[in-house]
């Protein structure tokens, strides 16, 4: 077994090494900067294998698009009454697995969780792309994209503006100032690691390029001053968003008079359910990545015990949530709102609402067991789960609500035609994509970050 | 280390942030100035099969616009009269003009005068010629002064954004109800307090998409 996988005993006097193996400064820097070193001629056989497959189906998504916005949203199933289907559960689902990057690198740091280091980065790009990808939903689904600068308080002749009271608008804001903010935060850390990559890269090209981005940085005392500071203000800007974000997602629900969607806890049960896929996502990408890049000493059984904690602790909420809605809907003595959880539960859709359950309440539970979240295996697959289960509590949300509304004559059984999984794979396409290329060609660990928690951080010798 | 960029590189990025901002502003002015209606369709007047003056007719000889545009009260839309309107007076007068000869061929063969329409309303954009004679505004504050035109000319843009200024404010486009059609009438004091009363009954459709978008 390696010693980075290794439990080892609590010692409630002196904490654990955050990171093993007794690595120096120059050896986290060779172990980080290795694969964005390799010679494009000496590519892992493996990345090229995954990019092709990621780029295909990348391809794949933009002929989709294209086509799509040929054809009209008619290619989708969506019917009345089901007009929001797969392209917004998409949408919801891919904005809450952003969330993670922003708590890890945002909140986690103005709480000194010194730990996050070794995984912050990572999950940030994680985030970056996941709003990619979620932005691109709501932008295709409008049908006719051309007019998409209806969004945008533009002057026009038509005296056209934006509908502030409307939370759909909302959303847009919120979640641009999230893409806009994490970005920003996420690039103003690489700086630093650029820096050092511009240093050690040989090919002219890529230091031009590396040199580019980062922005000049020598690291003087006067440099590390001025970013420690607009890193600290960039995580206090990020912290409300976390918070705020998924919350008003949550509004385009709440703020109708849909029973199901019309509760007061959305807010904070989507924020919960956000934090909580975005989790599980860091660890379906973490855990394997971890092992073929050899990072095992830097991301170790304590960084990953650690992410199935919240794991637990999220998913816990979001069970809690799950049950309140069904106590409200009681409570309420509402008899639509009674109708629709029995019917979320034992109607038609029971099936997706059972998948939901076992994934997003039950598995999270199992990490109770020191045992099973200290086992890499174990966390890789409970967290697949969640990612499967959290998609079909936004499905669970949007169709269950949608297809059996007021008006019983008008209920509809919603089915997805063969483009919603097209659009679905292909945005795992382009979330990939990126992703493959950021492990190859950027430091996927914040080497500057990581060097100020080791513990041999004494035998400095530059 | 040699530096890999040279110095004058350190004002690009205060350039480039300049840049963006005047390109942008520039693009979205090029549009909402020179790709509006006001720009790109007031003055189309099309040479029309007939040479037909409004401003002989309408003008000159002094005849009602609901002689030959007859729905203007009772419809959507106003109407362009069928060749039996013409021929009802030019059966006799210049019955024999050159000018005429198109009218004459289409009152004998029965087929239409394929008119050029000037004034266009997309489709989506539901237009009420009724609703607006009934609420008292005239034809001239669409149309201009049609009995000045020799040919008619689009006179204003039509957009939406100029549909919505009278929307948001009908007082002064108001006049009395046999006033309507009136080209030169003008209000006076007395008609002012009349027309500020009468606004305020009335309830265009300004921010609510399916008053016209139906």
């Amino acid at each position: 077994m390696h010693r980075g996988d290794l439990v080892l005993d609590e010692d409630l006097v002196k904490r654990e090494d955050l990171i093993r193996g007794g690595l120096g400064y120059h050896d986290i820097t060779e172990k980080v900067c290795k694969m964005a070193e390799t010679p494009f001629l000496e590519t892992h056989k493996g990345w090229l294998v995954g990019f092709a497959l990621a780029a295909s189906t990348l391809t794949m998504f933009v002929l989709a698009i294209g086509y799509l916005i040929w054809e009209g949203i008619g290619i989708w199933g969506n019917t009345s009454p089901t007009f929001w289907a797969w392209d917004i559960v998409n949408f919801v689902f891919w904005v809450g697995i952003g969330h993670a990057g922003t708590l890890i690198s945002a909140i986690l740091f103005l709480f000194r969780q010194k730990w996050r280091t070794s995984i912050n980065r990572y999950a940030e790009a994680m985030t970056i792309f996941a709003v990619i990808c979620a932005l691109i939903f709501p932008g295709i689904h409008v049908g006719r994209i051309w007019v998409v600068y209806f969004f945008f308080p533009i002057p026009n002749q038509m005296d056209m503006w934006p509908n502030f009271r409307s939370p759909l608008l909302w959303d847009l804001f919120a979640v641009g100032t999230y893409f806009t903010v994490s970005l920003l935060f996420w690039y103003v850390g690489l700086v630093p690691d650029l820096a050092t990559l511009r240093d050690r890269v040989k090919n002219k090209a890529a230091k031009l390029l590396y040199g580019l981005f980062s922005l000049g940085w020598r690291g003087s005392m006067r440099h590390w001053v001025h970013y420690e500071r607009a890193y600290l203000l960039l995580a206090a800007l990020s912290t409300p968003l976390v918070l705020s974000v998924h919350s008003v997602v949550s509004f385009d629900f709440a703020t109708a008079q849909l029973p199901g969607w019309h509760t007061t806890i959305f807010p904070p049960y989507f924020v919960a359910g956000a934090i909580f896929s975005g989790f599980a996502m860091v660890q379906t990408l973490m855990l394997p990545a971890r092992l073929w890049l050899g990072l095992k000493d830097i991301v170790t059984i304590k960084h990953i015990e650690n992410m199935n904690k919240i794991i637990l602790v999220t998913g816990s909420m979001v069970g809690y949530a799950y049950g309140i809605e069904f106590f409200m809907a009681w409570y309420s003595g509402n008899e639509y709102e009674s109708f629709t959880f029995i019917n979320r539960a034992f109607g038609p859709y029971a099936w997706a609402y059972w998948t939901m359950v076992t994934c997003n309440v039950i598995t999270p539970q199992l990490f109770w067991f020191k045992k099973l979240r200290t086992s890499i295996t174990v966390s890789f697959i409970l967290s697949i789960f969640v990612n499967i289960g959290m998609w079909f509590e936004r499905f669970v949300i949007i169709v269950t609500s949608l297809n059996r509304d007021f008006l019983p004559s008008s209920w509809h059984y919603f089915t997805p035609r063969i483009w919603e999984p097209i659009f679905l794979i292909g945005s795992f396409g382009l979330f990939f994509t990126f992703f493959l290329l950021f492990v190859r060609y950027l430091p996927v660990i914040a080497m500057a970050e990581i060097k100020g928690v080791i513990a041999n951080g004494d035998d400095h010798h530059a | 280390m040699a530096q890999i960029f040279p110095k004058w590189t350190n004002k690009v990025p205060k350039i480039a942030l300049l840049s963006l901002v005047c390109v942008t502003t520039g693009i979205v002015f090029v549009f909402w100035y020179w790709f509006s209606p006001y720009n790109l369709e007031v003055g189309y007047q099309p040479i029309q099969p007939v040479p037909y003056s409004h401003k002989i007719h309408a003008g000159n000889l002094g005849m009602d616009c609901r002689y030959c545009h007859t729905g203007v009260e009772k419809s959507a839309v106003a109407g362009v009269p069928p060749t039996q309107t013409c021929m009802n007076c030019h059966s006799l007068i210049k019955p024999n003009s050159v000018k005429l000869a198109p009218v004459r061929d289409s009152f004998k063969t029965d087929l239409p005068i394929p008119w050029i329409r000037v004034h266009k309303v997309p489709d989506y954009a539901y237009f009420d010629h009724s609703a607006h004679i009934a609420a008292s505004i005239g034809c001239v504050s669409c149309h201009g002064r049609i009995d000045q035109m020799t040919e008619v000319r689009l006179e204003k843009p039509l957009s939406m954004g100029w549909c919505l200024d009278c929307h948001r404010n009908p007082e002064p486009h108001l006049r009395p109800l046999d006033k309507v059609t009136d080209m030169e009438w003008v209000p006076d004091e007395n008609w002012k307090a009349v027309a500020k009363a009468k606004a305020k009954t009335l309830h265009p459709p300004v921010e609510s998409c399916s008053g016209c978008h139906r």
